[in-house]
């Protein structure tokens, strides 16, 4: 299957990464861009992010990315895949920036690590949480076809999601805090870690992405 | 602690060949830095760091085209530094696909680069890099009487900047991570400065890489569980064929160090 995808741009970063490994993985087309017409004609659509959350959603809001991200998600109902600060994006509020209203799509937190971070028996642990960490699936989804569980990846982030309803978690990441790694709700994916950047395990996510229907 | 320690290669890039050369078997092209990039991403390293040496500035178009090559093919988070003096640079990278941008003269020369840096591009993507040297001679009845200090132009200009001081001011202004050479021990071979390495690992929040002096697999060993560092970074016993980075990362992973395999 060669499906499209089309990865919204709030303008914030670079989405090269995201684009080249989708079409590694095996994407027919991939569109860059918050064109309403442009995402309306794609099979797929995956919301990236990278950045403060701050500037992040006043471009969002600003682009009517959140309009085109609500569209696909409720009407038309398209596998939809977000990457890191774009999954932060979706929960009700965040920490960051002295406090953020985000989009509200799943109730939940986005919360700040802390200064002077430290696990259970009291080792420091670094803030961002930067690089190869194990991630644990919680749930049987399509997403995760072929990928071992307890693998590693890329990640690099400062707040981590804490959703207010367990179910929607699809995979944790321990890091002092068990963090989400993963959201799954219906026909959305959510991960805080890089699969772009995470190597042959990023790109089978990306192509389970791409062969999922949005049914799980 | 679940978090892997990365090991990082690093490439030394001249208006975009690889200037110390690669020994690998097999490789077509031992100054192609995409083809080298492409081996480590194949061999299991954990990030890329690109060390832009050129010094023209038609050079450094290349050093743009480079990048966006080897973004487009290497499928682990790549690092450009080098000749990094504003925030258009640091777009212009970015937007070529580096994934973090490292600064060093630029961020001595003004600070602020770095706040303005990490406010709009985020604190993830700014890697402050210092070359340290020691200043002053470890007293027997003092020992942490030493002094570091930063150094540019290759060690060879002293700044009378204190170095750990200077590692918590750019963590303050948003660096996401640091980048610390010791100019005293690069090229040597004799091993990571694990002084200075453990005392700025100590005296920051943000991950540490340490660099300079890697000449075997327990040197890289004695980064982490010594020197404290997240990271380590080498060049020639790769680039040479001395040691691959799975020998690496079983070494580390048989003192008990995390490693992705």
């Amino acid at each position: 299957m060669s499906s499209s995808v089309a990865i919204i741009d709030y303008g914030m970063g670079n989405l090269h990464s995201v684009a080249s490994a989708l079409k590694h993985a095996g994407a027919g087309e991939v569109i860059v861009s918050h064109d309403p017409a442009a995402i309306g004609r794609a099979d797929h659509v995956v919301f990236p992010g990278v950045g403060a959350i701050r500037d992040c959603m006043s471009e969002i809001r600003r682009l009517g990315c959140d309009t085109l991200l609500i569209d696909a998600l409720e009407h038309t109902h398209k596998p939809v895949l977000a990457i890191c600060v774009g999954m932060q994006a979706l929960l009700t509020r965040s920490q960051e920036n002295g406090g953020v209203d985000t989009l509200g799509i799943i109730e939940g937190e986005v919360r700040f690590f802390g200064h002077n971070h430290r696990d259970a028996e009291g080792a420091r642990l670094k803030v961002p949480h930067m690089g190869w960490n194990h991630v644990d699936q919680r749930v049987d989804h399509p997403l995760w076809a072929n990928i071992p569980d307890h693998s590693r990846f890329y990640f690099v982030h400062s707040y981590w999601v804490e959703p207010t309803d367990d179910n929607v978690i699809a995979a944790t990441f321990d890091y002092g805090v068990s963090g989400t790694a993963a959201l799954a709700r219906n026909n959305l994916f959510a991960v805080q870690f890089h699969p772009e950047k995470s190597h042959d395990l990023g790109r089978r996510l990306l192509s389970n992405f791409l062969n999922w229907n949005g049914q799980c | 602690m679940p978090l892997a320690k990365r090991i990082i290669p690093c490439l030394d890039v001249d208006c975009g060949r690889v200037v110390k050369g690669v020994n690998f078997v097999g490789i077509r092209d031992a100054g192609d830095p995409v083809e080298i990039a492409r081996r480590y991403n194949e061999q299991g390293a954990d990030e890329i760091t690109f060390l832009d040496i050129t010094a023209s500035h038609e050079g450094r178009d290349t050093t743009v085209h480079t990048v966006e090559q080897m973004a487009r093919e290497v499928f682990i988070p790549l690092t450009v530094g080098g000749g990094i003096r504003n925030v258009d640079d640091i777009r212009t990278m970015l937007n070529a696909g580096a994934d973090k941008v490292s600064i060093n003269t630029a961020a001595i020369h003004n600070p602020e680069l770095v706040a303005q840096a990490s406010a709009r591009f985020g604190a993830q993507c700014i890697v402050v890099a210092m070359d340290v040297k020691r200043v002053s001679h470890v007293d027997d009845t003092e020992p942490t009487s030493a002094r570091y200090e930063l150094f540019t132009h290759g060690g060879r200009h002293a700044t009378g900047i204190e170095a750990i001081a200077w590692a918590k001011k750019m963590a303050e202004l948003g660096a996401g991570e640091i980048l610390l050479t010791s100019m005293d021990r690069d090229g040597t071979k004799d091993g990571f400065e694990l002084v200075i390495t453990r005392a700025i690992a100590d005296a920051v929040d943000i991950p540490i890489i340490a660099s300079g002096g890697v000449g075997n697999l327990q040197h890289l060993a004695d980064g982490v569980t010594q020197g404290g560092a997240d990271a380590v970074l080498a060049a020639s016993i790769f680039h040479f064929g001395e040691y691959t980075v799975p020998q690496a990362k079983a070494y580390m992973a048989a003192q008990g160090i995390e490693v992705r395999r």
